[in-house]
């Protein structure tokens, strides 16, 4: 498949490149060749959108050699990486709506003739250029008419444009249906055949067995590995992006009581909505962790978000306490007894500005209504109950919320939530970027909230962690449910292998 | 084919005919030529401020110093004609290449320092009309028999109608704004740039040095405006054109061109500022209603026009991927406000 007397067409040596307080990308080398579908692997703050931006100009690395066909080169900005043959295609259609197809198709390169464009042949070079993807629609129609799929498809054709020769893929399948998939894949795979290098990035695990050639893994920054696909099991692979070696860990044994006949106090069947989440079922017992584990975008966040309302499911019901109740809100699922944490902590959970107390304070005021105020001696009283019981670090409950580490913030958002006294507590991610200590701290809160009855949905990307304090496992993957583990079943073997399958 | 982009500029071409029209069966004098070519010349300022007005608003800005511009170029004049004594061809060149300069530094200052247009232009808005008053305090004629002959020559037509100079001068300056709108690279990054910012720099496109284009055109173009409107009146007062650049942003959104930017035509522009015009005319043949009618008569057109917008703007959100419905505000905000 690929010439070995030639040089690759791309290869990158020691690429560096650090962001304040983070090291983006660790000396990572790799090498990309013509006729070859190579896909990127790595969960979320792997580096791989940085790596793709290293490549197209638009971030410029610290240190590192760039070399074309064995020769140096140096990209500065996004023309320059076009000049070098260099296009990509981003998740995001990066296309003008509202424009024409022919005018964003030769935006920037339309034909002139004294300085005039002729848009007689600029029509022409479009319909060429929609040709070679296959696509049959008029130059002339505005970009928005089209359906996304057909949107990304004028985006790849404008990518190939005259000179591609390395096509980066960032995505590009994240909004197309399995017809429209199947349709990219034909045309890569076509592109394959004429010698194009593509760098395919993608969640989806079963894409890129269905497509690539070579898989390189990214972890932290760092290289982990370069594969060739037929070689490396899906299980492996899960390995190496979660950075778990699988013979290093055993079947874990625990010691679980079966939470027994307790009466279920969420029941979700066939719970799901169009585009975002196949339809799920889902029994929650009382005093019972339920962990969510799976790869970013498999669908975990979403699946909280159904259960708890915040997104109007479109399919399905919902059971509480055994009666069906539409709980299609989040006003709904508050007055229930439920309660969410979710995962992008400083733009949905906490008002930065505001004291710890006042934060704390906030669902417990929304359930009694504005106007029956806490006495402050009330507030006061519940609040350092609660710095305690957390051993929340703040030198003062009137200190603003956004001076606090990012573990105690957590830990103030979870109070806030355990005032209101909920039966059943989602929490989206609730070890995220905090420290050890805070991490460690915030199990053990989950797990005592569960001894005292409480029932828990813990959606986590650490396998560990859900292993850690689980009685139940829902694996999703491609925004699906794919098993369910349970009991002394549960071992970060068994997740990952669930996983990957 | 005909898509929805042409919608508003044909909306405005309609309800320029049935204006006419209303003029032409109501009013004998209406059928005559002179209507038209004075329609022409006296609205020829405000449509040369508009078509630069044009391009900055398809390119999702605002230039709100046009009419200062004017008022400053006119007394600028004044001061290098009659102060100086500098031959007028020269002068208009220097004031030109002022108003210019004038233009590309507010450019420069939005696309590099990221400032929003709206302040940017605000203080260009300010600053020129102060600097016409740092020149000169009072109204001046500009005495020249050049102007004075610029002011009168015309080529007749049919009627009693003829084409002034300064119709002529605009015409041309229409024209090559709608050249440059639709014919030049420079024309398509504009619609590009307002189209989609972030895809456009993703495409290539070199997002600051267009702007920066983009108001030194507008200056170009409001500093040509206010050599228009020199010869027109033959003095320079720093008062003049206050509230012009109202005028001209309700001629582009008359015109149809999105104040969101990415779609319009240069030509919308030019149909804008005439129903301006027209309207007006219409009051004054009328003869009894105050001339405060024409501005009611825009406003409840401008309202009407921006209400179109709004609903062409919503029907391609629809079938637009780009632009889903936002994601549900997230649970605990909704809690706070309940």
């Amino acid at each position: 498949m690929t010439d070995v007397n030639q040089p690759p067409l791309l290869s990158i040596e020691h690429i560096n490149k650090r962001f304040p307080g983070v090291r983006a990308l660790n000396d990572v080398s790799l090498t990309f060749h013509a006729g070859e579908v190579h896909a990127l692997l790595g969960e979320n703050g792997a580096g791989k959108s940085t790596l793709i931006k290293v490549l197209t100009g638009i971030y410029t690395k610290d240190s590192g050699d760039m070399m074309l066909d064995g020769r140096n080169v140096h990209i500065r900005n996004s023309l320059d990486a076009q000049s070098n043959g260099i296009r990509t295609v981003y998740q995001e259609i990066n296309l003008i709506p509202t424009m024409t197809v022919a005018e964003n198709l030769t935006l920037l390169d339309q034909p002139r003739r004294f300085g005039m464009i002729r848009w007689r042949s600029a029509q022409s070079r479009a319909k060429e250029m929609l040709a070679r993807v296959g696509l049959d629609i008029d130059p002339n129609s505005l970009l928005v008419s089209h359906s996304i799929a057909v949107q990304q498809m004028v985006a790849i054709a404008r990518a190939l444009g005259s000179k591609a020769r390395l096509l980066i893929l960032d995505e590009p399948t994240a909004s197309l249906d399995s017809d429209e998939i199947a349709r990219l894949f034909g045309l890569m795979r076509q592109l394959k055949e004429q010698g194009m290098a593509i760098i395919f990035v993608t969640h989806f695990l079963d894409q890129v067995y269905a497509i690539s050639d070579t898989i390189s893994v990214l972890r932290n920054g760092s290289h982990v590995g370069t594969f060739k696909t037929s070689n490396l099991s899906q299980t492996e692979l899960v390995g190496h992006m979660l950075g778990k070696d699988l013979d290093m860990l055993q079947h874990d044994q625990r010691d679980v009581t079966e939470a027994e006949e307790k009466p279920v106090v969420l029941s979700l069947s066939q719970v799901g909505k169009t585009g975002m989440l196949k339809p799920v079922d889902l029994n929650l017992k009382q005093g019972e962790i339920v962990g969510l584990a799976g790869l970013l975008g498999s669908g975990r966040t979403e699946l909280c978000e159904l259960a708890y309302g915040s997104v109007r499911p479109d399919q399905g019901n919902k059971a509480w306490l055994g009666k069906l109740l539409p709980i299609n809100t989040p006003k709904q699922a508050i007055e229930q007894g439920m309660a969410y944490c979710p995962e992008d902590r400083k733009h949905r959970g906490i008002i930065a500005e505001l004291s710890v107390r006042e934060n704390l304070i906030l669902a417990l005021q929304s359930s009694r209504g504005w106007w029956s105020r806490i006495p402050m001696a009330e507030q006061q009283a519940i609040v350092s109950e609660f710095i305690e019981r957390l051993s929340i670090k703040t030198s003062d409950m009137e200190k603003p919320i956004g001076e606090l580490s990012g573990g105690n913030q957590q830990k103030v958002i979870l109070a806030r939530w355990l005032v209101t006294n909920p039966t059943l507590l989602i929490l989206d991610e609730p070890t995220r970027g905090i420290d050890v200590g805070a991490h460690h701290d915030i199990l053990t809160i989950i797990r005592e909230l569960c001894e005292e009855g409480m029932s828990l949905l813990v959606a986590s990307s650490e396998v560990e962690e859900i292993v850690a304090f689980a009685h139940r496992v829902v694996v999703l993957r491609d925004r699906g449910k794919v098993s369910e583990i349970a009991g002394n079943q549960i071992s970060q073997k068994s997740i990952i292998q669930a996983i990957a399958q | 084919m005909l898509n929805e982009r042409y919608l508003p500029v044909i909306a405005t071409l309609l309800v320029f005919i049935l204006l006419y029209g209303y003029g032409m069966v109501e009013y004998k004098g209406f059928r005559d030529t002179l209507v038209f070519t004075n329609l022409l010349t006296d609205n020829a300022f405000l449509i040369v401020t508009a078509v630069g007005m044009s391009f900055v608003i398809i390119s999702g800005g605002i230039d709100l110093s046009v009419g200062s511009m004017i008022a400053f170029v006119g007394v600028l004049l004044a001061y290098l004609i009659t102060g100086l004594g500098i031959h007028p061809v020269y002068a208009a060149i220097i004031a030109l290449c002022t108003a210019t300069f004038f233009g590309m530094i507010m450019g420069v200052i939005i696309a590099y320092f990221e400032i929003q247009p709206f302040i940017v232009t605000l203080a260009g808005l300010f600053l020129f009309r102060g600097l016409a008053y740092m020149i000169n305090l009072n109204s001046v004629p500009i005495d020249h028999e050049l102007l004075v002959t610029l002011s009168e020559i015309y080529v007749p037509l049919p009627g009693r109608g003829g084409l002034t100079f300064i119709a002529m001068a605009m015409l041309a300056l229409l024209a090559i704004g709608v050249v440059v709108a639709k014919r030049t690279r420079f024309g398509l990054n504009v619609y590009a740039v307002g189209g989609d910012v972030q895809s456009a720099a993703l495409m290539g496109v070199p997002v600051k040095s267009t702007l920066v284009r983009i108001y030194a055109l507008s200056g170009l173009y409001s500093g040509a405006a206010g050599v228009i409107f020199a010869i027109y009146t033959g003095s320079a007062y720093p008062l003049a054109a206050v509230g012009v650049e109202l005028d001209a942003i309700a001629a582009v959104v008359i015109g149809g061109t999105l104040l969101t930017g990415g779609v319009g035509f240069v030509f919308g522009a030019f149909l804008g500022a005439l129903i301006q015009g027209i309207i007006q005319t219409l009051i004054i043949f009328d003869g009894s209603l105050n001339s405060w009618w024409t501005k009611v008569a825009i406003g409840a057109l401008l309202l009407m026009f921006i209400l179109m917008q709004k609903a062409i703007v919503h029907f391609t959100r629809r079938y637009s991927g780009k632009n889903p419905e936002p994601p549900e505000q997230p649970a605990l905000e909704k809690v706070e406000s309940t």
